[in-house]
């Protein structure tokens, strides 16, 4: 009554429910950090033998040094990974727009779900599809392409027998990392300013043009974003390029040929079952790549998402 | 197409002048299409092959714009003409994206019925070469590592979501929401070699079991129902929980009494979700739970096999009689198809049916 109470501030009751509650919260938190660094960890210890070892007594080396092996695989990781985002991108910013600002109101939420239904569909479900419906589909294009467009690098003759190039596999991932990066760029898509819209239609501003000059300008980070997620999902992708792809290896940028170089995962999913020894830590080790680099990809794709959200708020 | 034009050019509406009929584009692709099914029809019957549905539609969708462009520059101009293409070209976007997925049903559902009978699901493969034999043992693998997978990440992801959502202050909270979306764009297969590498550390190498691809799968799990859980408690209204505090509940009752019932609706849609994702999983389960021909009960001790693996192995090392492989891998296919999608129609009739009551 005599002093306002400034100093004494009631201190809430420290109960033991309440201890243990938020204990076991806050382990389950940091046992997920734990579990990250332990994938690293336990894959790093894995991997040791096979740098350690001498080449010549590890059978799939079978005397190349680890660097000259790794190389032509992660080559080709890259390679199909960036070809599938080459043709993904453009397709996925369609499918965003046409749901959030073509498609009448009503269906644009049972057309999204349309393209989720892709999302869902197994990796080797795709894998089976690529190889026994989509590969001899494409042949017949394949043999023109080297015929009449030939003198294009890419498109160097002959084409392959089968129709299980790198081109087939990067179409596979295409139609793969299409949900992931249309949800993504859907969802930006619709943050966009309602007034910057309206303003632009005001000033004359036909529908593209408005979507060129407020959608897209605001979108742009989310679209970055939404590719590099991606390009992770597709980096990683194991078995549809395992059962799409004739892999022979080596390093080559022609698309149609039968020879084709082989990605990490793949490589792993093939040889892993027969592997045996030092072989196994020699597949671990490239797996140990793969990780490192899906890993920095996906970190830089959150950091801009991240770094987005905070003047996502300025309307 | 011209003639529509012109006689909407012939109304004296000033407001419609330059401009196309509604029903322009319509005819336009009307025309697209009756020229590219016709020449394709033609073609198929020269060279005797079958009618090119896929080239139809893409054909159709050239002829489209082209055509939509060149009208709309001729009458309307060319800003007007851009606006068109672009139409056009996003909704072909769409289609493009449509195709495969109808493809991929189409032939799932075709080639699969060929042995979607009851010895499939009755029999294993022990003793099978050759035609017949089931997948007893994958779909008991399946379940077993894809249960195992859901009990240790279900409470690990639910109370890591209360975490960051009732207690996470700071910088642990922002670098475990940091990392869970790193966590999500893990390759399968690095799950799979982990689980392997946990394994052969400790139990010797080559070893291969059940419980490994559960925590495989687990690993893949953890962030997807952590997202999912997350998003959900953060829509329980802050309302609720000061009502709680205010009637002297401690914070882990109010968690436990009112957050979490509110909540329970989107958290079993999250986690049947996360299900559906992981059980079709097949990369880690190759390189931590092997495959194998025997029905297995036990997640401790020797090989598992599982659906996906199945699929991948029937088409991969097909036998003496590649056909009953190959119908096997697709029966097996539909098989996971109809479990994945089985799992999402029940986590949208969840989302519907356990959704809180909100009344207003």
């Amino acid at each position: 009554m005599t002093t306002p109470a400034t100093a004494s501030r009631i201190k809430a009751k420290q109960r033991l429910g309440d201890r243990i509650f938020s204990s076991t919260a806050l382990t389950a938190g940091s046992l997920i950090l734990a579990i990250l660094a332990a994938v690293a960890a336990f894959l790093m210890v894995e991997s040791v033998p096979a740098l350690t070892e001498d080449p010549e007594d590890v059978a799939i080396l079978s005397g190349q040094p680890f660097w000259s092996y790794v190389a032509p695989l992660v080559f080709g990781t890259i390679w199909s990974a960036a070809l599938a985002l080459l043709m993904a991108v453009p397709v996925s910013i369609g499918i965003a727009l046409f749901i959030s600002h073509y498609a009448p109101r009503k269906l644009a939420a049972g057309l999204g779900y349309i393209i989720d239904l892709l999302a869902a569909v197994p990796s080797v479900v795709f894998g089976l599809w690529g190889a026994n419906v989509l590969a001899p589909a494409v042949l017949p294009l394949y043999t023109w392409l080297t015929e009449n467009l030939g003198w294009i690098p890419f498109f160097a003759p002959p084409a392959s027998g089968t129709g299980r190039t790198i081109l087939t596999a990067a179409i596979v991932l295409a139609v793969m990392i299409l949900p992931i990066i249309t949800a993504l760029t859907r969802e930006v898509f619709l943050q966009t300013p309602v007034l910057h819209e309206e303003a632009a239609l005001a000033l004359g501003a036909t529908r593209w043009e408005m979507i060129r000059t407020a959608v897209l300008p605001f979108g742009k980070p989310g679209i970055i974003s939404a590719s590099m997620l991606g390009l992770g999902r597709a980096l990683g992708e194991t078995m549809a390029v395992a059962m799409v792809l004739s892999a022979s290896g080596g390093v080559t940028f022609a698309l149609l040929t039968s020879t084709n170089p082989g990605t990490i995962a793949a490589n792993i999913a093939l040889r892993f079952p027969e592997a045996f020894g030092t072989n196994i830590n020699l597949l671990i080790a490239t797996g140990l790549i793969l990780f490192a680099i899906t890993l920095v990809v996906n970190m830089i794709a959150r950091w801009i998402i991240g770094r987005r959200k905070e003047f996502s708020g300025a309307n | 197409m011209s003639q529509a034009s012109a006689t909407d050019r012939a109304l004296p509406n000033t407001y419609a002048a330059g401009l196309l009929g509604k029903r322009v584009p319509l005819y336009v692709l009307g025309a697209a299409f009756l020229i590219s099914a016709v020449s394709f029809f033609l073609i198929g019957l020269a060279e005797g092959g079958s009618f090119n549905i896929v080239g139809v539609v893409l054909v159709t969708a050239l002829l489209y714009m082209a055509g939509i462009y060149v009208t709309s520059l001729l009458i309307e101009g060319r800003r007007k003409a851009t606006d068109r293409l672009v139409t056009a070209l996003v909704g072909t976007a769409f289609v493009v994206a449509l195709l495969p997925l109808i493809s991929l049903v189409y032939t799932v559902i075709i080639n699969g019925t060929a042995r979607f009978d009851l010895e499939f699901f009755t029999y294993s493969m022990r003793n099978i070469v050759g035609e017949g034999g089931g997948i007893v043992h994958a779909i008991v693998g399946t379940l077993l590592m894809t249960l195992t997978a859901a009990l240790i990440s279900v409470p690990i992801g639910l109370l890591a979501a209360i975490y960051l959502v009732e207690y996470g202050r700071g910088t642990l909270a922002r670098a475990i929401t940091f990392f869970v979306d790193v966590m999500t764009g893990i390759p399968s297969i690095v799950a799979g070699l982990f689980a392997y590498s946990v394994f052969a550390i400790f139990f010797g190498p080559g070893i291969k079991l059940g419980i490994a691809g559960a925590i495989a799968l687990s690993v893949l799990m953890i962030p997807i129902v952590v997202r999912s859980c997350e998003d959900m408690l953060k829509l329980v209204p802050n309302e609720l929980r000061e009502a709680a505090y205010a009637l002297g509940v401690p914070k882990w009752l109010t968690v436990m009494k009112v957050v979490l019932p509110t909540s329970i609706a989107g958290i079993m849609t999250g986690v049947t979700l996360a299900i559906a994702r992981v059980i079709g999983e097949t990369a880690p389960l190759l390189v931590a739970a092997g495959f194998t021909n025997n029905l297995n009960y036990n997640l401790t001790e020797g090989r598992m096999q599982s659906l996906p693996v199945l699929v991948y192995n029937q088409y991969v090392s097909q036998g003496s009689v590649p056909q009953a492989y190959l119908d096997r891998a697709w029966a097996g296919a539909l098989t996971l198809i109809l479990i994945v999608m089985v799992l999402n129609l029940a986590a949208r009739l969840i989302a519907k049916y356990f959704a809180p009551k909100t009344g207003r």
